[in-house]
């Protein structure tokens, strides 16, 4: 659906130049809900801004069912980009237009006669769930409100892909969730490719399918969701992984745990997928003559299965405890010692 | 003293019929040129915000044009202008007699200074709306009409209130070249021929037109302010 090599843009500044992204080789599925993760200023805003060529590259192309967007005349780019739509993280509405009228802006754009406008508009309020409040005016809306608005002024023409600039960044929390459950909604009923960029791991875990790490203008690492938080190779990824799956207290609790007598090794285990569900613990201390504490765990979902860590403190011999690390591992669960030798 | 003060108030010397006259004069100068200053105001207005650097017409030359026009006629005292532009006007309409002789000067004088505070009314709007129409497909031209214009509307309102209150003024140095209206009536009526109480009424007639435009712009401001 969407292809991108050796994308690269470059910005002259009175500071030199600076590589925003560099050489980027990426494919993303249709139907996918594909996010990009990384800190401030590793250029994901110039990369989803790339896509639709809002920025025009310094070098490398950019494929989109199958239209190579670098080479288009300015009428077929207008034509491609009412076949994408794009949210922000400010949500861009004009504030001088009603809801249903914001949400019309792109159908004028395209020509649409005044009546199918309007079908097509009710359609897409009751869509984004803002029933009744076509008549208002952004400054009257919530947040949350005003990214609906976004959302529904982006889908308008029945895109193929929708690019979102950290759509939820300026939520709350709960909003957030509201808005990435409407955006799997809308991924699942219009079979509709998303392109997700943030600095939020949690975002990425509840709805993305593939996700790639992105570092000064470089994608460091990418793959399945699931495959990502299970084996993250790069530090980065680690860290964002532990934003997710490790509160932060954790280690610190730990920590002060091991000030104590009488506590033995303490092992992280991460079970992936169906592992979830085993009774591990159980059959640990059914075959082993060991006493097993837990001190922590969480579970979290993401769009290819559950994710759990569990933080355990393990007590007995020495080549007892060996074989209960050997035990897990056999059953295809990542065990790593976090204390102890 | 008493007796000056008296006949002032008694308005003696005021012929209604030449004062309400004048009152035509410097409403129909005002009006018309006001409705030109709107036009080439936004349109140099538009010129100068989108031909800078970075938006969607970037062009230095045309830029650096239209500034210049801009900022000369904008420093020209008026009423040097309206001298000025003599010649001009006499080629143009034939004659220097009337309120429309002074139409030129009068248009030529505001348009720049509303075009500035067009520009300044287009850059204040988020350059994050103007990218989120290019993301949809939009032209150029639908760019300018869709969201341009809306968007800054209470400032471009509220920009035309201003240069509508400065035109009244003008209108009144413009009585110089012979184009008549309440200046030109308490300057000669009044002054001249020392008859204050002209002068006064002359003074008050303008005040009321001014307030009348303060009012109708404010209300439109207000009303069409939905941020
Ligand atoms: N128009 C521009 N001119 C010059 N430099 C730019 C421009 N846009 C972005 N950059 C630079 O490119 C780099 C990447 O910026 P970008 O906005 O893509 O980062 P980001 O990952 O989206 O960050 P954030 O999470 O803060 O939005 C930064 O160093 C930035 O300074
Ligand atoms: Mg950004």
């Amino acid at each position: 659906m969407i292809t991108l090599s050796k994308l690269a843009k470059t910005f002259q500044t009175k500071d030199g130049n600076v590589t925003a992204v560099d050489h980027v080789d990426l494919t993303i599925d249709k139907g996918e809900i594909f996010g990009i993760i990384g800190y401030s200023g590793a250029g994901k805003s110039t990369l989803i801004r790339l896509l639709n060529m809002l920025e025009t590259p310094s070098s490398g192309e950019v494929t989109i069912a199958d239209k190579n967007m670098n080479q288009l005349s300015k009428k077929e780019l207008r034509q491609a980009r009412q076949e994408m739509g794009m949210i922000f993280q400010h949500f861009n509405l004009l504030w001088s237009r009603t809801v249903a009228d914001n949400i019309a802006f792109p159908l004028e754009v395209k020509g649409m006669p005044k009546a199918e406008q309007k079908k097509r508009v009710d359609e897409l309020i009751k869509l984004v769930g803002l029933e009744g409040r076509g008549g208002s005016y952004p400054s009257q809306l919530s947040g949350g409100q005003k990214q609906r608005v976004g959302i529904a002024r982006a889908l308008a023409n029945d895109p193929k892909v929708l690019l979102c600039d950290e759509a939820t960044s300026a939520l709350d929390p709960k909003t957030t969730d509201s808005i990435l459950d409407l955006l799997v909604d809308i991924n699942q009923k219009l079979n509709l490719t998303i392109v997700l960029i943030t600095h939020e791991m949690h975002v990425i875990q509840k709805i993305c399918h593939q996700v790639a790490v992105m570092e000064n203008g470089l994608i460091v690492e990418q793959g399945p969701v699931l495959d990502v938080f299970k084996q993250p190779k790069e530090n980065m990824t680690k860290e964002f992984v532990k934003q997710v799956t490790e509160p932060e207290e954790t280690e610190e609790a730990i920590r002060h745990l091991f000030e104590k007598d009488g506590i033995g090794q303490i092992l992280q285990l991460t079970f992936v997928g169906g592992d979830a569900k085993k009774p591990l613990m159980t059959d640990i201390v059914r075959k082993f003559d060991v006493s097993i504490s837990i001190l922590q765990g969480k579970i979290s979902q993401t769009r290819n299965g559950p994710y759990g860590s569990l933080f355990v403190s393990i007590n007995g011999e020495r080549e007892l405890i060996d074989e209960v690390i050997a035990f897990i591992r056999e059953q295809q669960v990542e065990v790593e010692v976090v204390h102890g030798e | 003293m008493n007796r000056f003060i008296l006949n002032t108030w008694l308005l003696p010397n005021v012929n209604w019929e030449n004062m309400w006259q004048a009152t035509e004069e410097t409403i129909y100068m005002s009006l018309i040129a006001l409705a030109f200053t709107f036009l080439f105001g936004i349109l140099l207005g538009l010129i100068l915000f989108l031909t800078d650097r970075g938006q969607l017409w970037q062009n230095k030359f045309i830029h650096a044009i239209t500034a210049a026009y801009v900022n000369i006629f904008r420093s020209i005292p008026f009423i040097i202008l309206i001298v000025l532009l003599i010649p001009f006007t006499r080629t143009l309409l034939g004659t220097m007699l009337g309120p429309s002789a002074a139409l030129p000067a009068l248009i030529i004088g505001a348009a720049p200074f509303y075009a500035r505070m067009v520009e300044i009314a287009l850059r204040e709007i988020d350059k994050g709306v103007i990218e989120a129409a290019k993301s949809m497909g939009a032209t150029n031209g639908q760019i300018i009409l869709k969201v341009l214009i809306p968007e800054s509307m209470p400032a471009l309102v509220s920009g035309i209130t201003v240069t509508a209150i400065a035109l009244v003024s003008y209108t009144a140095m413009a009585g110089v070249i012979g184009a008549g209206g309440l200046g030109d009536l308490a300057y000669r009526d009044g002054f001249q021929r020392n008859n204050p109480d002209i002068t006064l009424v002359a003074t008050i007639v303008v005040l009321i037109i001014v307030f009348i435009l303060q009012f109708i712009g404010d209300y439109l401001t207000n009303k069409l302010d939905k941020r």
